[in-house]
């Protein structure tokens, strides 16, 4: 081994300065609009170096191993009889096992205080169906096609899916969840910087889920209130009832999964009437 | 195509059976498809009428019918279940009745088999042929994203296209290739003459076929559109094809958990005796651990899949969330499968690995008992983690945190064994051949998909990433860069001892490098656009990716070229690869003690077990023996050690009797045949022309036989060949006692004396000596000759055409004669003609060729029509003296009357006749 080891580590280094190429070189993240975006990039950026140096390790060894100990043409005697190597086992046991237990608790404070509820937060709730969002601003009594929030308050977003599951991602926040059927799913973000990004269903949801986009427009909180203002004068003028009007389910706090929303007698009707391909595979 | 024809069957495993023509089963295969669609048809139609439905005819309810009862009507049309029939209704069965086993032709792949050998072989080719439309379906995929907007489908077709794609790779390609693989390789690696349950074996594999059916299909009938996945309630929103998806699910699904259970049975039972547990092959550990998870896993998308189908048909609300069903259930039954299936996927190919990384490094696995406690490890935590999918599908909050803890432990045992191959090649002498190439390439490209998978465990990056692209990068990073490069691995690897031909080591290796560059290219960009926001399984994208699916569109054509050279390798190999010895890689696993392809039951005596499966570099360490009986001589066989006999022979080498003789002892398996045929000064030529026709002969069937000439006496011959390579017998044919000179020369006494070897006799009658041996591998030759005969250039003519390959030849001499046949003018004709053909005959029999003659009253034509019917000639020389012919009269009526037999004609230059010194 001793005498493998400076042209080994010589390998390493070159292998270990492309991949660190590949990684810095290419902006690989979006950029970050929300303060859950910022602790996932911290957590990712640790997982990205831990797996490069082991991807790096993996990848000389490899290459060293095929450069080095190929057999001479002809040569056909074998290697040394070696069986294993304790100590070098348990290491290769226990490192990777520290990284990643280093990595759970952290993946875990990141989860935690993402989803952590501010006492003033922004209630939206969401309805989504085949192949269209929509956001309601239960105080105003607005609707929107667009996700419009002020920017710098937490967002609780109060999502209900009126036909399959769909899913709400807006990858500048970096927080996703599925809207299913039967349930009030909670998405919690803060948003931390101005501007306009895609939303986007993440969750096949039929012939038109590629175009089942919207966008989410993070405002300065003084242009939000103007535009809630002048958004709600609208209504009042020509009022239009809020679709999918059904009983909301009980707010969950906690850990606790929220019960399924009671079951009205009145059928699960979308406004807009499901444009897939025949309603029930018959 | 080489075909597993046994070179001998043990004593007592004969053919009991009547076996029937291929077209018989299949004929039953159709009647049975059909007699199945009408009966469902029947059934789901008397049941609506008679409960009162409202509306008699529904497609879907009719649509499940069908294609359940058309599938079992094929299984049982095509003859799975013929004998347990017999037994359930009382009948005679006889279990010793092997006609069902074993493939003499290409003929025999075709139908139901209980052979594991044909039916691993089988199993490959179906799957391969399902990878190939499964790659169609991804290049459809890919032609579709390589700009956005809708290309060629839309959003409806393009979901049929994804969902096919990874239905099919997933249950009819990768799971099916590792059962193939194993159920060739499995029951040799443990020392077993077939599978535990040979019949349920046959069955797993017919149910897997009418399951690709199905899955291939279903974009002909409403595609079937929700991903591979199938989550409620979209799935509940599909056509005909979501059936199909249903239907088919269970027929694959039934066919693993039978294959399974098989494996289990056959490991825990059949290994030879010395093989513990901890001297089992990790290919073996592996299939065990695998099979275990299948039988657990599997009823789990069973059940899914069926409550689906129910959902859609009957009318129930399981997965229906306004009717209080609850669609996330459906999201735990499902990966409560689908994960610990990921596993299904790769665990037997951490097993390949490990074999091929060994065999190519010269060393001992490094850590032999962590890598197999690593697949035991892997195995029980992969169903504790199900949950990971899940992470954002809104079930109960604290489940998150656990999964996750779980998934993460999982990559310890996954680093462990990556490591320990690491270990293994470290101070190795590596061999880099393709299958060793293919494992290395393995390792660069899992170790990508093994890291990514722990991004996506870690609950705050997967709420980023999920069902992204770095989610398809991932997948494909795993089932490629994982599961397909180790089956490949395995092919290769396997490819001399399953079809007993050397593959292409260089086409082997352009396959690798395409591939994985290909590959690469592909997936590895993935990675990048799902971070940024691009969704998986959308017909259409943001424009800002644009350029960068193109490329990846592109760069999958180097795994479609990669492809079909795998298959031209493949398929040319096969045919025409050159032959196979038993341990090509110096492997020490016991499928390389056996004969490539190995025979019917696989070994010729019981093998035992004495050390490690990898015990390289260790002198005098083995892992297996095989010692033949007592009868044979005892002592082990392997190929270096296949022991030879000296068979000596020179006029009577081409015998039948002889012949027969070599066959009889070639039935035992282990033995070699070296001829030693003394020419003892006559002519050499024709010694060797006797020679060549037997070892043709024997070629044919298989039997391993070479042979020099030498001059001299029979024991000076002996002697230099037994000075080169040791032998265990000799066989010495000669004439009766009495006419023989060999036997007047006390020749086997003192051969027996000078060799120090047990000598038999094979006694030959002249007459069977001289009398032609028939056999594929021998041309039958008439030559139709009546001036010509006696004549030096025709003697050379037939002569050259020996050489080139054995032949019998019949001397046919057409007298053409115009009047009665009775007359003393007649007669004297005859007899002339007879002297000419006796002096060629004479020639022929000198110069070591086979012949027969007749004379023929009637002309050249009737003489084709006799060659032709009467000795099945495959050429037929019309030989005539330049310039005094008519053969242009003549030869269009033979050409006619030869029927297929090849037609020449031979112009011999005229000359004063040879003097006759005929018999």
């Amino acid at each position: 081994m001793r005498r493998h080891a400076p042209a080994l580590a010589l390998l390493m280094l070159v292998i270990g300065g492309l991949t660190a190429a590949v990684v810095l070189l290419i902006d690989w993240f979006p950029i970050q609009a929300a303060e859950q975006a910022e602790r996932i990039d911290h957590l990712m950026w640790y997982l990205v170096i831990s797996s490069g140096a082991i991807y790096v390790i993996v990848i000389s060894v490899l290459l060293y191993s095929v450069w080095r100990f190929r057999a001479k043409p002809g040569d056909e005697s074998d290697g040394p009889p070696n069986h294993g190597n304790t100590s070098l086992e348990v290491a290769w046991t226990v490192l990777p096992a520290i990284l990643l237990g280093v990595m759970a608790v952290w993946a875990y404070l990141v989860v935690d205080r993402n989803e952590a509820l501010a006492a003033d937060r922004e209630v939206i709730e969401v309805t989504a169906w085949q192949f269209a969002w929509e956001f309601r601003y239960p105080e105003a009594g607005v609707t929107s096609g667009d996700l419009r929030v002020p920017v710098g308050r937490q967002i609780d977003l109060q999502m209900r899916s009126v036909d399959v599951i769909h899913d709400l991602w807006v990858p500048e926040w970096r927080v996703k969840h599925d809207v299913v059927p039967g349930m009030t799913n909670r998405l919690i973000v803060n948003p931390t910087r101005v501007g306009t990004y895609p939303l986007i269903c993440m969750e096949l949801c039929g012939v038109g889920h590629a175009a089942m986009r919207s966008r989410a427009i993070v405002m300065e909180p003084d242009d939000y209130e103007a535009w809630l203002r002048n958004a709600q004068r609208e209504v009042r003028e020509e009022p239009t009832p809020p679709p999918a009007e059904r009983g909301r389910g009980e707010d969950a706090d906690g850990g606790v999964p929220p019960p399924p929303p009671a079951i009205t007698d009145e059928p699960d009707q979308p406004v807009i009437p499901p444009t897939g391909p025949g309603s029930a595979g018959e | 195509m080489a075909t597993h024809a046994p070179t001998h069957a043990p004593a007592g495993h004969g053919h009991h059976g009547e076996v029937k023509p291929l077209w018989y089963w299949w004929k039953r295969a159709i009647v049975g498809t059909m007699v199945g669609t009408v009966f469902a048809f029947a059934v789901m139609f008397f049941f609506r009428w008679a409960f009162g439905f409202d509306e008699l005819y529904k497609g879907q309810p009719y649509a499940a019918a069908i294609a359940t009862f058309a599938s079992l009507g094929f299984v049982i049309g095509i003859g799975n279940f013929d004998w347990w029939w017999r037994y359930l209704r009382g009948k005679h069965v006889d279990y010793e009745d092997h006609s069902l086993h074993g493939a003499r032709t290409f003929r025999d792949y075709f139908r139901v088999n209980t052979d594991h050998k044909v039916i691993g072989v089988q199993y490959l080719l179906v799957v391969l042929f399902f990878f190939v439309l499964g790659g169609i379906f991804a290049m459809l995929v890919r032609w579709e994203l390589a700009a956005p907007g809708h290309t060629i489908a839309d959003g409806e077709t393009y979901n049929g296209y994804f969902s096919v794609h990874a239905t099919l790779m997933i249950f009819l390609f990768v799971i099916p290739a590792f059962a193939g693989l194993a159920n060739y390789i499995l029951p040799i690696m443990i020392g077993a003459k077939d599978m535990a349950f040979p019949r349920l074996n046959a069955l797993s594999l017919w149910l897997l076929i009418p399951a690709g059916v199905m899955l291939s299909v279903s974009p002909l009938f409403g595609a079937f559109s929700s991903g591979w996945t199938a989550y409620p309630p979209l799935a509940l929103q599909g056509t005909t094809g979501q059936t199909l998806f249903n239907v088919g699910v269970q027929f694959a699904g039934a066919s693993s958990i039978a294959t399974a259970l098989n494996f289990l049975v056959s490991i825990a039972t059949m290994r030879a005796p010395g093989m513990t547990v901890w001297r089992m092959p990790l290919l073996v550990w592996a299939n065990a651990t695998t099979s275990v998870l299948v039988v657990f896993g599997t009823p789990f998308i069973a059940g899914s899949q069926f409550m689906t189908m129910f959902d859609r048909i009957a009318g129930t609300n399981f997965f229906n969330a306004g009717q209080g069903g609850d669609v996330v259930m459906y999201q735990h039954v499902f990966w409560f499968y689908s994960h610990p299936a990921v596993y299904i996927m790769i665990l037997p190919g951490f097993g390949i690995i490990s074999e091929v990384i060994a065999t190519f490094s010269r060393k001992p696995l490094f850590g032999y008992r962590a890598l197999a406690f690593s697949t035991v490890a892997i195995a029980v935590l992969g169903f504790g983690v199900w949950a990971h999918h899940m992470y954002v599908s809104g079930m109960a909050d604290w489940l998150r945190v656990p999964m996750m803890i779980t998934t993460i432990i999982i990559a310890v045992p996954t680093g462990v064994k990556v490591f320990s191959w690491l270990g293994t090649i470290w101070n190795g002498k590596l061999h880099l051949k393709t299958p060793m190439v293919w494992a290395l390439g393995f390792i660069s490209t899992f170790v990508i998909g093994g890291l990514s998978g722990v991004f996506l465990g870690t609950l705050p990056i997967d709420i980023q990433l999920h069902d992204t692209y770095f989610i398809v990068a991932h997948i494909h990073y795993v089932f490629f860069g994982g599961s397909v490069f180790t089956i490949f691995a395995g092919i290769y690897y396997w490819f001399p001892k399953m079809t007993g031909r050397m593959y292409n080591e260089k086409l082997g290796l352009v396959h690798f490098w395409l591939t994985w560059i290909g590959f690469n290219a592909t997936f590895f960009p993935m990675h990048w656009l799902g971070i940024q926001g691009m969704p998986r399984r959308v017909a259409d994208y943001d424009p800002r990716f644009a350029d960068l699916n193109l490329f990846i569109s592109l760069a999958s054509l180097g795994m479609v070229a990669g492809t079909a050279v795998f298959f031209y390798n493949f398929i040319y190999s096969w045919a025409r690869g050159p032959r196979a010895p038993w341990n090509p890689w110096r492997s020490r696993t016991m499928e390389w003690l056996v004969s490539s392809p190995p025979s019917l039951f696989n070994f010729d005596a019981q093998p035992q077990v004495v050390g490690g499966p990898y015990q390289y570099g260790i002198p005098g360490a083995r892992h297996a023996v095989v010692f033949a009986g007592e009868e044979i001589g005892g002592g082990e066989l392997t190929e270096t050690e296949r022991r030879t006999i000296l068979v000596v022979a020179s006029e009577t080498v081409a015998s039948a009797t002889l012949l027969d003789e070599i066959r009889e002892r070639a039935h035992e398996g282990v033995w070699r045949f070296t001829f030693v045929v003394p020419a003892e000064g006559r002519e050499h030529r024709a010694a060797e022309r006797r020679m060549q026709l037997a070892l043709a002969v024997l070629a044919a069937e298989g039997v391993d036989a070479s042979g020099t000439v030498t001059d001299g006496s029979p024991i000076l011959a002996v002697q230099r060949v037994l000075a080169e390579e040791p032998a265990q017998e000799i066989m010495i044919a000669t004439y009766p006692t009495g006419t023989s000179r060999w036997m007047a020369q006390d020749v086997i006494d003192r051969i027996r004396k000078i060799s120090d070897l047990a000598v038999t006799r094979v006694v030959v009658t002249p007459d069977d000596a001289r009398r032609p041996v028939t056999s594929d591998a021998v041309r039958q030759v008439a030559v139709i000759a009546n001036d010509t005969l006696g004549s030096r250039g025709l003697l050379q003519a037939i002569q050259e055409r020996a050489d080139e390959r054995p032949l019998n030849a019949v001397v046919l001499c057409p007298l053409s004669l115009d009047g009665p046949g009775w007359t003393d003018e007649a007669e004297r004709v005859r007899q002339e003609a007879a002297e000419r053909a006796r002096v060629t005959i004479g020639q022929l029999e000198r110069a070591g060729i086979p012949v027969r003659g007749e004379v023929i009253d009637r002309g050249p034509v009737e003489a084709a029509r006799i060659a032709r019917d009467d000795f099945a000639a495959d050429v037929v020389l019309v030989c005539s003296f330049r310039g005094r012919d008519h053969a242009d009269d003549v030869l269009p009526g033979v050409e006619r009357a030869a029927g297929g037999a090849e037609v020449e004609h031979v112009v011999v230059d005229a000359e004063a006749p040879t003097a006759p010194a005929g018999s």
